[in-house]
Parts: structure tokens; C-alpha cells; sequence
């Protein structure tokens, strides 16, 4: 989630879904949010109830839609011009919170003079390199800065190179006018937009903001999410009761396999991946800092090795603010890992981390499995031959594994791809090897899941699972144990990691009423997790070592050391399991109000993150209404209804010497503590791979060219236009000019292993189809209920026909555009089967975080069925 | 009164006023005084919903060690006991016939599947992981950098998973194995 991390500091929600009862005014966009998240959604009804404005928009109309006091159609892909032309309303009308932005933002930072703006150069910002398509000098996006390195500024925001001016020019031609011509909706209705905003923010009032993969799963996903964060900041609506951004994630553990993470870029805790990168320019292409919090000082990381912890550090860390304190995070993670084979002399064992040397992700995994690169493959409850874009790819992909190792409730597509499948496939010409084994399902295993309001909450087990089917901590557990014996005797250097691995979970006693003896304790791992002290002094002043089962847990992140004496495997957990028997995950204790008692929220429990900016720059509530966070001038501290997200004693008038290091340097009237200057970004100095200010490109199959720019697409998306398995649409294509979306059923979930093996679910939901417009069901006689053919470069798919004015054609600079609506649940196992949506999607991904574009691209359609 | 104490209280109540009419003789088979909800002395396991990531509260009830229902939490401040259409089918997610319970093993080049011990199965993958690994292992690039990875394994999947699964798999495969290619649905 750079485009958070980047604007705000970290990658997650800022706010709780409940808290959305709270809001003034909800905007929701890129998410069918009563359909996907309907328990969440009740928050919204509630608000709504209270007297907020719901406003919808989307390019389907849903049951959200049905529900928003405004709904508005737009164009899929268009989104930035929608929202950029929101950001031009604030700045030319002086619309935005005056006081909030010149505090709490970089708007009064001055640029450096060489920076050139998409104004300048028709669509490119300065730095872009044409022949490897990338920006591969960050340089000039920079601040200006003094002789210690702190950036200059223009309180009053008016010298031209200041944030706040050059964003002016930037969205000068993000005009109401543009936006109904590229997204199709009359300006009338977007002033409405705009208008219920402005009206319900400022002192007294807040609005919140909600996303989901409409707006991620796109070319410029992260910069949509930018320009969502951006008027939000404008609005002075984060960190606020009521306000902030929703990122809704659509699995029940997305956030916590962020944070510990399972993804190649990222070490726990957002902090990346060791690098070493092949390119002779790999900072464009594939720095670490995908989903990193995306604010490294030093444009320059590609150009350093990361041989060693302190070249690590000196890439990873930063000088200013709260990520000052990487070296203790380091250390305490390799010692969680490494255990006592982790010394000062060996550098924690820093060595032994395998560096990334390139883009490793997903998509670009299964182009190297194509090419016979990768040998085996361990699947662990994801489905890529149905659930991934360009599912033929990715069944292909799989065919040319040596083996493969599937873990699942059910038989689910990817486990079957050499026996079945919407091709002719052939057994005997498959070589690959496959093992699939059952796995337990959430109620037989006891662990915690993360929410989408970074929310840990702990489940307890219900009973066994069934046969041979395990829990997926004990499959990874018993095969560390199985190759730490195969490794054993090893004295080869490369296998020393996998020796001095800590690797004891299992549990004291046996499990009381289970059949299952060796099933390890998750409560162990949490306690890994949370952290633990390595050596502490005792009261008496004795320095005492322990082991991992006996030693002391650390209260809170704050405890964490550089110099070995702690270990801990994700320090944003700290404090989730602060001392035996206070499992926090676990604790359920509904209060009405913030809720503190209920789970725990990364990170040290906050439920609204940056909370610091609910009170005014003197630390007084901006309002009585909108009361959270304040400063106490009696007690001298932070207080209220949250734990303040602001070191809680730093008086407001605090003012940083020059030359402070680390959160000294951080003023008392900085929100924004993930951040180096403690503001939060309009205007990304640094940190993202497609510029610092959102930038209208069309998605890479689009019907129009880009009215904006010369420029047509993302610059630096990564096309694999080498690759003959990914064909796009040309531009303006008439063999494929309807523009497609896809998005969730209420009642099936992703590629449906979870299910479409439930009859309930499947009698609610029974079949795939398209949802289609009339007239372009007129247009192409293609009758309600009847099945009907859809057609992208990368495949053929049917489905029944829903011929719907849930769609609605859209006129664009003129011309009629129409719009498809399609489900993305169904493969061919299960037992409701049909066609696989993935099959047309393709694999050109956005450039921080290579997601796919799946919610804007074009295709044909016709009536009748594939022969 | 007493045994209309586990009733609801409103049932319980017009039970009562019924039973003060007239005849002292109770107008209800024994049957129908013991008639009581499923759940009634079930254990109660705290659990979370797994589908999407609003984290709706599930009280699983459990009888005779077997799942017998699972309901939204009452108490829970994020569902306040309701939970959507998937969410209140999680009992067939967990409870249902088509579900693996044993290993299933393709060999290369066969067009069947083979049921085999789980201990089998576990040995055989360390065995072609530690084959694959030991085949592609590279501890330096060409110019000297010092990488200790393999790009000959890869793994995906973690968002479906628990935190802590999530953790061991981060670590063995990539702590200890250098596996570099360890990825799930955040990116989907």
C-alpha cells in the first residue's frame, strides 16, 4: 500500500469502518462496499441514518449505489480526472482547510528548480529514462534543501516552486469540463461531489473516504489511492473522528500477510527486502521500495550495495522521524530469526538474508515458471489458475513445474490444471509433479487474523480437523524440521542459515481434547511475533539470558534494542502479547466507544492512525464535535479517546533544533511521524516510480486516447510487451471496443475455493454472467437471461447475459462508450462451475506494486456460446 | 416455573400467563416444555469469520466434539451478531462433503491421482525442496554480491492464512531456505 505509505506514513487504513458512524459525509469509490464488505457497509447505512451524505461512485450500479444519497456512472480508468479535478475545485477556490494543510502538509515545501511537471513535458515528469522506460532519476523531485539537509519552505505558500503552487499548475487542466468529457459524468453531478464534501469538513465536520481494488487494481492504482489521500490532507479529514481512508481489503488476513509479510519486497514490519540488484538502473524498475513505506531519503539507493547491515540500514532507515529506529527493528528481527547464531561479530547474521535482485512478485514469477525457470512451487490457499489475470498464462505456467505443492480445503483449479481445464490438456504431455494436501480450515486451527482496520483478533480452535487435513503452521513447521534434519550434518556455508534458524514450537502439553500430538502452538509464534527480551536486567541489577520459551516478552515496540539483548519478528506487533497469559489478539471486550479491549490494532493499539492531527496546531480539539486526541497543558501530556498515534509528552510548541536526529527532529505540531518532515504528503518527493503528483493515464487497453497528454498510459507500468502471451487491444481497437470491469458477488468470494462447493451459496448465486446494458444488448442482440460471448486478445469466455440499466452507456468527448460488468468467481471445479473471468484479463502491472489490471481493460462481446 | 428458565424471556413469559389460565393442569406435552434452540449447552469457541476483511466475530457451537453452528457474535463491536451471506455459511465451509481429508499425489506424466500417507507426502516435498534449492542456490552474482538466495522455488498464497502461518512461512522459506519468491493476494 505505497500510496498511503507514501501520503501518510504507513500502509494501511487510517481509520475502523466503525468509526465511519462518525462521519459527516462518505465517499466511496473504486468499491461496491454493500455488496463486498456488507457488514461494514452497515456502518455507512448507520451514518447515513445520523445525517452523513453517502456518495457512490463507480461504473456499475449496486446495491451501494442503491443505498448512497448520490450515485454517480463513470467511466472505469477515469479516475484520476474525477479526482483530480476535485483537487483543482480546493486549490482555485481556496476550498481546502486552510490551517490543517499549511501545518500538516508539505504544501509550503519548496521544489527543487530542476523539477519538470507533466504541464512541461506533455505527460512525463523530469527523470524518465525512454529506453528503459522508467524513471530512473528521482533527483529532481526533491525539496530544496538547507545546509542540514531540512527542507526549505514558504509559510505562505505562495513562491511558486512551493508544493501548493506547482500542484495548482499540475491540476490546472483537471477541469470540470475534462471530466465530463473523459469520464463520462456531467459536470453538474460532479460539482454535487465536490460540493457535499467541502460542506461537511473543515473544524465541525469530517468526511471519510472508501477504497478497494477498483481503485488498486489498475495501471496507476497507487497514484488513484494518492489522489484520494490528497484530498483528504486538502480536506483536513485524517487522523479526525469521522474521517480518514478506508482501504477495504478483501481477505481476512491480507493486512497481516502485509505486515509479517508473505511478499518478496518486504521484510516484517514495512521494512524491505535486502537488495542487490541486477540493472544498471534497478532503481526505476525494481527498488524495494514497492510496497515500502516509499519515503527513503536517499534517492539514490540503486547505486549502494547491501553487502552489509550498516549498507542496509543506511537504505532501509532514515535520519528523521519515527523510521530512525530501523537498526533496533533490524537486529530484533534477525534475532527472532537466527537466535544466538546472531552476534554482534557476524552482523546478526545479516549475511544469511537471501537479497532480492530483481521483481520477484507474482505475475512475474509465472513468467519465469513459463520459462522453465522455477522448479517447484508451493501454493498455500491461492488459486492462480482461476484467481490470477491472464489465467491461461498461469495454467501454462504451472505445466512446466518439476513439482508442486498445493494446500487447500478442496480439489480447487490449481490442483487439477493438468487433468482439466478450459483448454484440451493432456496428462501424459504434463510433467509436472503434484501434491495436494487438505488443509484445516479457520475454525480447527487456533491463530489471528489482521482486518482491514489493521485489527488482530485471535480465534481459538473448535475442534480437529478432518483426516489428514492440518493446519498450515503445522505443515510449514514439520517441514522446517524436516529439512533442519536433511541439513543436519551440512557444513556447506549456504546451508547455515537453515542450521541456526530458531525453530521450537512445539507445545508444552499436548493439545487438551485433540487426537493431534504434534500440531505447534500459534500462541508460541505470537509470542515470537510480539518480541522478547534476549537479556534484561533484573532489579537487582543482574543481566539474565534467557530462552526463547522463558524470556520475558517486550511490552511495546519502544523496547526494542540494536544491540541483540531483544529479539522480535514484526516490530509494528510489539505489544499484541505483552507478557504471559495477556494474549491481547484474544481479548474481547466491546466498550461502545474506541473499543481499546477489543483485539489489538498495529501499531501499540491505535484505532484512528496520525491522531495527533484531530487537535489543532496548540493541541486543542479542532472542535467540541470532532474531540479525540488532545493536549493536556495540566499533566503535560497527549490524551482522549485513543491511544495518541504522537509521542505522548511532545508538548505542541516542541521546535526541533536544526541539527536533531530521529523523532527529535520531528515538531510538536507534526502529525504525520512515519514521515521524515512529519507531514503528510501532497507531493511525494520521493518514494513512488510514477511521479510525485497523480497523473491521468489511460489504462493500458482503453477505447480513447488520452485527452490530457501526449502520454497515453502509465509510463512506467510494466507492459511485457515482449511477451506474445500477454497481447493487448490497441488503442481506439474496433475489434474490442467495450470497456470491461470486474468485481465481487456478496455471496462468493475470489476465485470461489472458499465457495462454490457450498450448495447454500451456490442456490444464492448459481451461475456466472455479464452484466450488460440494454442497448448494447440491442446493439448486439444479445437477449436477457441468454448466454453471450466475451472476447479480450487473451481469450474467450461465456456467460449468461444480465441485461441490466445497472450499466449505463457513457458518452466520452461525444462518442458512446459501453461498459461490462463481470463477476470474477468461477472455474471449472466446484459444484457451480463456468467460465474463468481471469482468462481475459492481462498481466500489465503498475509500477510500485506490479498488481494487475483487472478493473479496467477492453473487450468484444457477441451472443451465444463458445463452440 | 423452572423449566421455562433457558427460555427467551418473552416466550417465557406468555408460557407463564397461558399457564395461569384456568385449569392448573399445564396445556403442553412434555415435548414441547423441553423443546429448547440446538445450541443450548453447546461449548462456545471464539472465532472470525474468514472471508473478507471486515472481521465479523463467529461463535462456533460445538457438541460431542462436532461443529454444530456457527452465528455472528452478539458482543462483537464490529458485527454486533450479524454476519453476510458468506459469513453465515462458514459452517459449510468447514462442515462439507467434498472436503480433502486425504493427501492426493499426481506423479509427472500420470492422468490420475494417487492417495498417499501424510508422512510420505511430507518427506518426499523436503526431499525435492532441498533438490531444487541445492540445484539453483546462488550465494554470489557474477560480479561478486554476495545474494544467498534460489529463484528455483517460489511460494504463494498468505492471505487467507493466520498471522502466524504467515510467519513461518516468511521465515523458514526465506530466512532459512533463500527462497526470494514468497508472495500472496495482496497484489491480486
Amino acid at each position: 500500500m505505497p500510496g498511503l505509505g507514501t501520503t501518510v506514513g504507513r500502509g494501511g487504513a487510517t481509520t475502523s469502518p466503525q468509526d465511519l458512524v462518525n462521519s459527516d459525509c462518505i465517499l466511496i469509490m473504486g468499491s461496491n462496499m454493500a455488496e463486498a464488505h456488507p457488514v461494514g457497509f452497515a456502518n455507512v447505512v448507520k451514518a447515513k441514518e445520523r445525517g452523513a451524505k453517502v456518495i457512490h461512485v463507480d461504473p456499475h450500479f449496486s446495491r451501494t449505489s442503491a443505498l448512497a444519497n448520490l450515485y454517480v456512472p463513470t467511466r472505469a480508468g477515469s479516475d484520476i480526472v474525477f479526482l483530480g479535478a476535485i483537487i483543482r475545485y480546493l486549490l482555485e477556490n481556496n476550498a481546502y482547510f486552510h490551517e490543517y494543510v499549511a501545518n500538516y502538509t508539505n504544501a509550503p515545501m519548496l521544489i527543487r528548480e530542476d523539477f519538470q511537471d507533466t504541464e512541461d513535458l506533455d505527460g512525463l515528469f523530469s527523470g524518465y529514462d525512454q529506453e528503459s522506460k522508467t524513471y530512473t532519476d528521482h533527483s529532481s523531485w526533491d525539496y530544496q534543501r538547507d545546509e542540514n539537509d531540512n527542507p526549505l519552505t514558504d509559510p505562505t505558500m505562495q513562491n511558486p516552486r512551493c508544493v501548493l503552487q506547482i500542484m495548482r499548475r499540475h491540476f490546472a487542466r483537471y477541469t470540470p469540463e475534462m471530466v465530463e468529457a473523459e469520464c463520462g459524468v456531467p459536470q453538474e453531478s460532479w460539482l454535487q461531489v465536490v460540493q457535499t464534501l467541502v460542506e461537511n469538513s473543515g473544524r465541525e465536520r469530517t468526511g471519510a473516504l472508501c477504497y478497494a481494488v477498483g481503485w488498486t487494481q489498475q495501471s496507476k492504482g497507487v497514484q488513484i489511492i494518492r489522489a484520494g489521500a490528497i484530498i483528504q490532507l486538502l480536506l483536513g479529514n485524517i487522523g479526525r473522528p469521522g474521517g480518514g481512508i478506508l482501504a477495504l481489503r478483501g481477505h481476512a488476513s491480507i493486512q497481516g500477510s502485509t505486515d509479517v509479510p508473505t511478499l518478496y519486497d518486504l521484510l516484517a514490519g514495512y521494512m524491505p527486502q535486502p537488495a542487490e540488484m541486477l540493472d544498471a538502473k534497478p532503481e526505476a524498475q525494481h527498488s524495494p521500495t514497492a510496497t515500502t513505506w516509499g519515503e527513503r531519503k536517499d534517492q539514490h539507493v540503486h547505486k549502494r550495495t547491501q553487502q552489509t547491515l550498516q549498507e542496509y540500514i543506511d537504505v532501509a532507515g532514515m535520519k528523521l522521524g519515527w523510521w530512525s529506529n530501523v537498526p533496533s527493528y533490524i537486529v530484533s528481527l534477525l534475532k527472532a530469526w537466527y537466535g544466538d547464531a546472531a552476534t554482534a561479530e557476524n552482523d546478526w547474521g545479516y549475511h544469511w538474508l537471501p537479497k532480492i535482485i530483481g521483481d520477484h512478485s507474482h505475475i512475474n514469477t509465472s513468467y519465469d515458471m513459463l520459462d522453465g525457470k522455477v522448479k517447484g512451487y508451493f501454493l498455500l490457499g491461492q488459486n492462480p489458475a482461476a484467481g490470477s489475470t491472464n489465467a491461461r498464462m498461469q495454467r501454462k505456467a504451472l505445466a512446466q513445474l518439476d513439482w508442486m505443492v498445493v494446500r487447500d480445503l478442496y480439489e480447487v483449479e490449481s490442483a487439477t490444471f493438468w487433468y482439466k481445464g478450459p483448454e484440451e490438456v493432456d496428462p501424459r504431455q504434463i510433467k509436472t509433479e503434484v501434491f495436494l494436501l487438505p488443509a484445516a480450515a479457520s475454525t480447527e486451527k487456533e491463530g489471528s487474523f489482521t482486518n482491514t482496520q489493521r485489527l488482530i483478533q485471535w480465534r481459538d480452535k473448535a475442534v480437529d480437523p478432518p483426516g489428514d487435513a492440518r493446519s498450515d503452521l503445522w505443515f510449514i513447521y514439520d517441514l522446517g524440521k524436516r529439512l533442519k534434519a536433511l541439513y543436519a550434518d551440512s557444513t556447506e556455508p549456504k546451508d547455515q542459515a537453515l542450521r541456526a534458524l530458531t525453530w521450537d514450537y512445539d507445545r508444552a502439553e499436548p493439545e487438551p481434547g485433540s487426537r493431534l500430538l504434534d500440531e505447534p502452538d500459534a500462541e508460541l509464534v505470537l509470542k515470537e511475533l510480539n518480541g522478547f527480551y534476549v537479556r534484561k536486567q533484573d532489579e537487582e541489577g543482574n543481566t539474565n539470558t534467557y530462552g526463547f520459551r522463558e524470556a520475558p516478552h517486550v511490552p511495546a515496540f519502544t523496547a526494542l534494542k540494536n544491540d541483540g539483548s531483544t529479539a522480535c519478528g514484526s516490530w509494528i506487533y510489539s505489544g499484541v502479547y505483552p507478557e504471559p497469559g495477556k494474549n491481547r489478539a484474544a481479548s474481547r471486550h466491546s466498550d461502545g466507544g474506541t473499543n481499546l479491549d477489543w483485539g489489538f490494532a498495529w501499531p501499540a493499539n491505535r484505532r484512528i492512525l496520525y491522531n495527533r492531527a484531530s487537535a489543532d496546531p496548540e493541541g486543542k480539539p479542532w472542535s467540541e464535535r470532532k474531540k479525540y486526541i488532545w493536549w493536556d497543558e495540566e499533566q503535560k501530556k497527549w490524551t482522549g479517546k485513543d491511544i495518541p498515534d504522537f509521542p505522548v509528552d511532545k508538548a505542541p510548541d516542541y521546535r526541533p533544533d536544526p541539527k536533531a536526529t530521529g523523532m527529535d527532529g520531528i515538531s510538536g505540531t507534526n502529525p504525520f511521524i512515519m514521515k521524515p518532515d512529519g507531514r503528510g504528503w501532497l507531493y511525494a518527493p520521493v518514494g513512488l516510480k510514477d511521479g510525485p503528483l497523480p497523473t491521468h493515464y489511460e489504462a493500458a487497453e482503453s477505447p480513447v486516447h488520452n485527452a490530457l497528454y501526449k502520454q497515453q498510459s502509465n509510463p512506467a507500468a510494466k507492459f511485457h510487451k515482449n511477451r506474445k502471451d500477454n497481447r493487448l487491444a490497441s488503442i481506439g481497437d474496433p475489434d474490442y471496443p467495450v470497456v470491461i470491469t470486474t468485481y465481487r458477488l456478496t455471496e462468493h468470494h475470489v476465485s470461489g475455493p472458499m465457495t462454490r462447493w457450498m450448495p447454500w451459496l451456490n442456490a444464492l448465486q448459481p451461475s456466472l454472467f455479464a452484466e450488460i446494458s440494454p442497448e448494447l444488448a440491442a446493439e448486439r442482440q444479445i437477449v436477457h437471461g441468454s448466454w453471450m460471448v466475451l472476447k479480450t486478445p487473451r481469450g474467450e469466455i461465456e456467460a449468461r447475459a444480465m441485461v441490466t440499466r445497472r450499466l449505463q452507456p457513457l458518452r466520452i468527448r461525444g462518442r458512446v462508450v459501453h461498459q461490462i460488468g463481470l463477476p470474477f468467481h468461477w472455474g471449472f471445479q466446484g459444484k457451480s462451475t463456468g467460465s474463468i473471468a481471469n482468462d481475459l484479463t492481462h498481466s500489465v502491472l503498475e509500477p510500485n506494486v506490479s498488481i494487475e489490471e483487472a478493473k479496467a481493460f477492453t473487450c468484444n462481446v457477441r451472443p451465444g456460446r463458445l463452440s | 416455573m423452572q423449566e421455562h428458565a433457558n427460555e427467551p424471556g418473552r416466550t417465557s413469559k406468555m408460557l407463564t400467563d397461558v399457564m395461569e389460565i384456568g385449569s392448573r393442569v399445564q396445556p403442553f406435552s412434555r415435548e414441547s416444555r423441553d423443546k429448547a434452540a440446538r445450541i443450548r449447552d453447546a461449548r462456545v469457541v471464539h472465532s472470525v469469520c474468514p472471508y473478507c476483511a471486515v472481521g465479523c466475530s463467529l461463535n462456533v457451537y460445538v457438541k460431542n466434539g462436532q461443529v454444530i453452528d456457527i452465528e455472528g457474535n452478539p458482543d462483537s463491536f464490529i458485527n454486533h451478531g450479524t454476519l453476510c451471506p458468506k459469513g453465515s455459511a462458514t459452517f459449510q465451509y468447514t462442515i462439507n462433503s467434498s472436503r480433502l481429508t486425504k493427501v492426493l499425489y499426481r506423479a509427472p506424466y500420470s492422468d490420475h491421482w494417487e492417495t498417499k500417507t501424510l508422512d510420505w507426502a511430507m518427506g518426499q516435498i523436503a526431499q525435492r525442496v532441498k533438490k531444487s534449492r541445492d540445484e539453483t542456490f546462488v550465494e554470489r552474482l557474477e560480479d561478486g554480491r554476495e545474494v544467498n538466495h534460489t529463484l528455483g522455488i517460489a511460494s504463494l498464497g498468505g492471505a487467507t492464512l493466520d498471522v502466524e502461518e504467515n510467519y513461518v512461512i516468511k521465515k523458514l522459506f526465506n530466512a532459512g531456505l533463500g527462497i526470494v519468491s514468497i508472495e500472496n493476494q495482496a497484489r491480486i
